[in-house]
């Protein structure tokens, strides 16, 4: 299926949020996620289910001020 | 200073972006002496690894972290942004900031207070970026924020206390409230000024990280807010209009 990934339009064989970032290649990287604007906590991405068209967001630690 | 529990000894609080060189940020944060550094979320592809690094240099400092929710123009950004910094950096802190005005960086006063008041009644420690209005100061007490941080002048701007009377009422006005004068701040005596009106602590990030040496620049810094805050407790002396000579007059020769 192709989902949204950081605004960019991708195809993943995963229906489920935490093996979808494994597949992006993620890994263990420390990131937080939000599906279609809504956090998901690390803990519930094993249970999120990803649909067709779907818009994840993917955040790691960056400079700030 | 005190902030939500936490004992700070450094009134000044550094921004991590914009450094020549992850080294120099390195240098800069460690001349500084700042014990709390902000940082922020942004998007990262799978193959790359800059924010891996950058949280193991930021790790490796061993400064508490303030993540920040820069960008954020609605209360539901904000919140979101808040919640996943929340896990990322792993800390109730949030430099919230709800943006209103895109020229002048402008907090939109009104969403802020109430994503303070959705973040506070979840857990959050709220530091929110907000202007001198003595109103919205305190509705965001009253939201939960037990510390304030009042704009010098618009992010990124250098223009020192743009409001310094707006800045010494709200000083007086909330005068057992922390506060920390966040951004517009370009030069020591700048951060200076604001310690001797009586703030806390100053936060700034573009006066260090885009000075010719950011590292010079820190070690300025830091001695300016010491300065600041070592004669705000002096009692510095009232201004007056009229000059007054301090040599005596009496005893003076009388030589016309």
């Amino acid at each position: 299926m192709k989902i949204i990934v950081n605004g960019q339009s991708l195809e993943v064989t995963a229906t489920l949020l935490d093996a979808a970032l494994g597949e992006l290649g993620y890994g263990e990287a420390r990131v937080a996620t939000a599906l279609n604007g809504e956090f998901v906590p690390a803990p519930a991405r094993a249970s999120t289910s990803l649909g067709n068209g779907d818009r994840l967001e993917i955040l790691a630690p960056m400079q700030g001020g | 200073m005190q902030v939500y529990g936490v004992d700070i000894a450094s009134r000044l609080l550094l921004g991590t972006a914009q450094y020549p060189s992850p080294t120099i940020l390195g240098e800069a944060v460690q001349a500084s002496g700042a014990e709390i550094v902000t940082v922020s979320l942004r998007r990262e592809s799978g193959g790359d690894q800059h924010g891996q690094a950058f949280w193991t240099l930021i790790r490796d400092m061993g400064a508490r972290v303030l993540p920040n929710t820069a960008g954020c123009h609605t209360v539901k950004e904000a919140v979101t942004t808040a919640q996943m910094a929340r896990e990322v950096f792993d800390t109730n802190w949030i430099k919230l900031e709800v943006i209103g005005d895109n020229d002048t960086l402008c907090p939109n006063v009104f969403d802020l207070v109430e994503a303070a008041r959705v973040l506070s009644e979840d857990g959050f420690e709220v530091f929110p970026y907000t202007t001198e209005d003595l109103v919205v100061a305190e509705h965001l007490l009253q939201a939960g924020c037990k510390v304030l941080m009042p704009w010098g002048a618009p992010i990124g701007t250098g223009l020192g206390l743009n409001n310094a009377y707006g800045l010494r009422t709200m000083r007086a006005h909330f005068a057992d409230v922390p506060m920390i004068i966040d951004a517009g701040i370009g030069l020591p005596s700048h951060a200076a000024h604001a310690m001797e009106l009586g703030f806390d602590a100053v936060l700034l990030n573009t006066a260090v990280a885009r000075a010719g040496d950011p590292v010079a620049m820190a070690r300025a810094f830091a001695q300016a807010v010491e300065a600041g805050s070592t004669a705000r407790s002096a009692d510095p002396m009232e201004a007056r209009d009229m000059a007054s000579p301090s040599t005596p007059v009496l005893g003076k020769a009388s030589l016309g």
